[in-house]
């Protein structure tokens, strides 16, 4: 039996697709939303610290699952290899409906001004893509609003005199800080830095018919077991099947883009939950499978018409992959500043975001996310025993008196890290797996130093008697959780695969919205950002659809 | 103590397959000894208990073999783990035997702070001879160590950390009660 054609297919219910299709379906379009995964809930795997999203020994507990899933790393050298998706090098997000928004650490960054242009901010940086955003960051404020009002986000905009303007407060108060970050907000304030409480896509107050946080020390990399974290599986996603338009179609993996012999793009080939291939037909496609399978799935559509993949025809599709390079420090103190307050990260200082003299952006410095027992483990003083008396003791003794203070520092845009397809290794239904490639900028290396030393710092006045650094954005491939850049935006179509609202230059039908479109990462945690583009993607079509634009 | 009726529950389980008639019930029946592990042979498990011993060992707390890690060892190699089997088969029996060679000694009967001398050769990759080529003593002892504090540390529902053991030593309460023990900010 064949399925019904709908005015739009949107591929992925993460952060950027299950906003667009709660936009589209309100708006009367019909919709079918993929989903690799199913629904994930937080009994699948409570709070197994060797299966969750953020520590994955046994496996990733929200998919994919290393059974049907590979990916190649490519070498420097040229030489390759294959990874599973609970190794690191995989580069892995979630595959479930809400995606990394089921069980991320949720903070709920706006980009900065200076992130839409940086370009102009900084000039143009030798081996690098560097560009300015085709908009500004008022054109996207309205955007985020909507994001925080209908995600859901805790937090005090002012008390972060950093922040970019806005209209309107959050709708949720903040979370009080645990014990480490209130003794690292008093360092802060001594040290004449702005510290302030993370905004956090998480009920401090019953909010959207769900409750207030019970602050678990397992939250970021887990479910959460009360359904305080807010996602797009329990807000928009929602939303948009209650609308009646909008059928959610999980364990289904889309392989192909399809075009018609016009050159117009006529919907999708999947597998269905039983493996089957089908065809689902549609007016429009949206991809929102994240950077690394948003390319994958563009580069595997290879027709006539695009013989190097759709989007591809100036090769941009795949290039300036970025994640964040995570840096910081930290310290040991006398006393215990473990209070088992979760999730946390709790106090934030924006003061190194730009505006660092010879370093391009900066990034938002943290106290970080409870380490649970195992990742402990790995976190010792240089030169520290990793297994024996000494190491149990430590960890005996010290658990309780370790903080970290850690940021995601803004990556230097560059076109050799990149996302290819695999000429030979396919996954388990036959489709053409992620190759990685290529290389975090050069100079990098430079702003991480200069955060950990700050991050250090922060520590020895917060009382910490003992800190080292850990130095983030050395050599390699950065993707991770925050991977974007692959299809970014643009006006010119020689430098870029889309327009500024997320079109595919070439194709009048074929929009993507997530990470992808990002030109940079920012020094913050991305998601706010994919959600705000949804909205602008999601908005755009919605609002063109009913002055009668059909996409043709 | 614990060790004793340890083995002594293993002996249990050996002997109740054999009365069972000899009925291959077990994967490995086949191939004596005869054992109740679902991957690894008993005397593997004896050399594990070691390694994982030393690295986490007993002091005012439970160590390792005590905290049930070569039961998550093994349940893991049946499971997540099974892409490690040849690894662990070959490595356990490189270690037996260069210790044959050398001290004329299993593994295990080794005094504990020669087997911790043992282990720092492997983790610097300084064995010598065919057995350990290409840093595989490097890549075994990796292995081994992550595993290890892997089982110790993780949930006891992979089959380690037995009574909540480790975060009881770290003084972390578990289980958590959803809902009653944190709503105090």
């Amino acid at each position: 039996m064949g399925n019904k054609h709908v005015n739009a297919i949107v591929v992925g219910a993460g952060a950027g697709g299950g906003i667009v299709a709660k936009e589209l379906s309100v708006a009367g379009l019909s919709v079918v939303l993929f989903e690799r995964g199913g629904w994930a809930t937080y009994d699948d795997t409570d709070t197994d610290e060797l299966k969750s999203q953020r520590t994955t020994p046994l496996g990733n507990a929200y998919g994919p699952d290393d059974l049907r899933y590979r990916r190649v790393i490519e070498n420097t050298d040229g030489s390759t290899y294959t990874v599973l998706p609970s190794e690191g090098s995989y580069n892995n997000n979630a595959a479930c409906v809400g995606s990394g928004t089921v069980s991320y650490g949720a903070m709920a960054w706006r980009f900065m001004q200076e992130d839409f242009k940086l370009k102009t901010t900084y000039g143009a940086i030798e081996g690098s893509t560097l560009a300015d955003w085709p908009f500004t960051y008022e054109d996207l404020e309205p955007c985020y609003e909507k994001a925080e009002w209908e995600i859901g986000v805790a937090g005090d905009a002012t008390q972060n005199p950093f922040g970019a303007p806005r209209k309107k407060p959050y709708p949720m108060p903040p979370f009080s800080h645990n014990k480490e970050a209130q003794l690292l907000y008093d360092a802060a304030k001594r040290l004449g830095y702005h510290p302030f409480p993370i905004p956090m896509l998480r009920n401090s107050i019953p909010y959207g018919g769900r409750p207030a946080c019970i602050r678990m020390r397992t939250c970021c990399g887990y479910a959460c077991p009360v359904n305080a974290k807010c996602g797009t599986q329990n807000t928009v996603i929602p939303v948009a099947i209650a609308t009646g338009n909008c059928e959610l179609r999980i364990n289904s993996v889309v392989s192909e883009i399809l075009v018609n012999e016009q050159g117009k793009i006529t919907g999708v080939t999947y597998f269905d939950e039983k493996n089957r291939k089908q065809i689902q037909t549609a007016d429009i496609v949206v991809v929102s499978c994240s950077a690394t399978e948003t390319a994958r799935l563009l580069l595997n559509s290879k027709s006539k018409f695009f013989p190097n993949g759709i989007g591809n025809e100036n090769d941009w599709v795949g290039r300036n992959l970025q994640g964040h390079a995570y840096t910081g420090a930290y310290g040991i103190f006398e006393d215990e500043v473990y209070d088992d307050l979760g999730p946390g990260a709790s106090v934030a200082i924006s003061d190194f975001n730009h505006h660092n003299p010879g370093i391009m952006g900066g990034g938002v410095l943290c106290n970080e996310f409870i380490r649970m027992p195992y990742s402990f483990t790995g976190i010792r003083p240089p030169g520290s025993a990793s297994w024996g008396k000494e190491h149990k003791a430590f960890q005996r003794l010290n658990f309780k008196r370790v903080a970290q203070a850690v940021g995601p520092y803004q990556e230097i845009p560059n076109f050799e890290a990149r996302v290819k397809v695999d000429p030979v290794v396919k996954d388990f239904w036959g489709i053409p797996v992620v190759r990685l490639s290529g290389s975090r900028h050069e100079k990098d290396i430079e702003g991480c130093k200069l955060m950990s030393e700050k991050a250090e710092l922060w520590l020895k006045e917060a009382g910490a008697i003992q800190t080292w650094q850990s130095l983030g954005g050395g050599k390699g491939i950065s993707g991770g959780q925050h991977q974007a850049g692959t299809c970014r935006m643009g006006n010119d179509p020689k430098t870029s695969v889309t327009d500024k609202f997320g079109r595919i230059h070439a194709v009048p039908n074929l929009f993507v919205a997530d990470g992808s479109l990002n030109v940079n990462n920012g020094g913050f945690n991305p998601a706010l950002t994919i959600m705000a583009l949804g909205f602008r993607v999601g908005g755009y079509i919605a609002s063109e659809w009913s002055k009668g634009n059909r996409f043709k | 103590m614990e060790k004793q009726t340890k083995l002594t529950r293993r002996h249990f389980i050996a002997l109740s397959v054999l009365g069972a008639g000899g009925m291959c019930l077990l994967s490995r029946c086949s191939n004596p000894p005869l054992s109740p592990w679902r991957f690894i042979t008993v005397q593997e498990s004896d050399l594990l208990d070691a390694l994982v011993e030393q690295i986490i060992p007993t002091d005012e707390w439970p160590g390792g073999r005590d905290a049930g890690v070569t039961n998550f060892i093994d349940m893991q190699l049946t499971g997540p783990y099974t892409r490690y089997q040849e690894t662990y088969r070959k490595g356990l029996q490189a270690i037996q035997e260069t210790c044959k060679t050398k001290f004329q000694k299993r593994f295990e009967e080794l005094s504990f702070d020669q087997q911790t001398q043992f282990l720092k050769s492997m983790e610097a990759g300084k064995m010598e001879g065919k057995l350990w080529e290409k840093g595989f003593d490097r890549q075994f002892f990796r292995l081994i160590r992550d595993h290890s504090l892997q089982g110790f540390y993780g949930s006891p529902r992979h089959g380690g950390n037995k009574n909540n053991i480790s975060y009881k030593m770290m003084r972390l309460d578990y289980p958590v009660i959803v809902g009653q023990n944190r709503y105090n900010n």
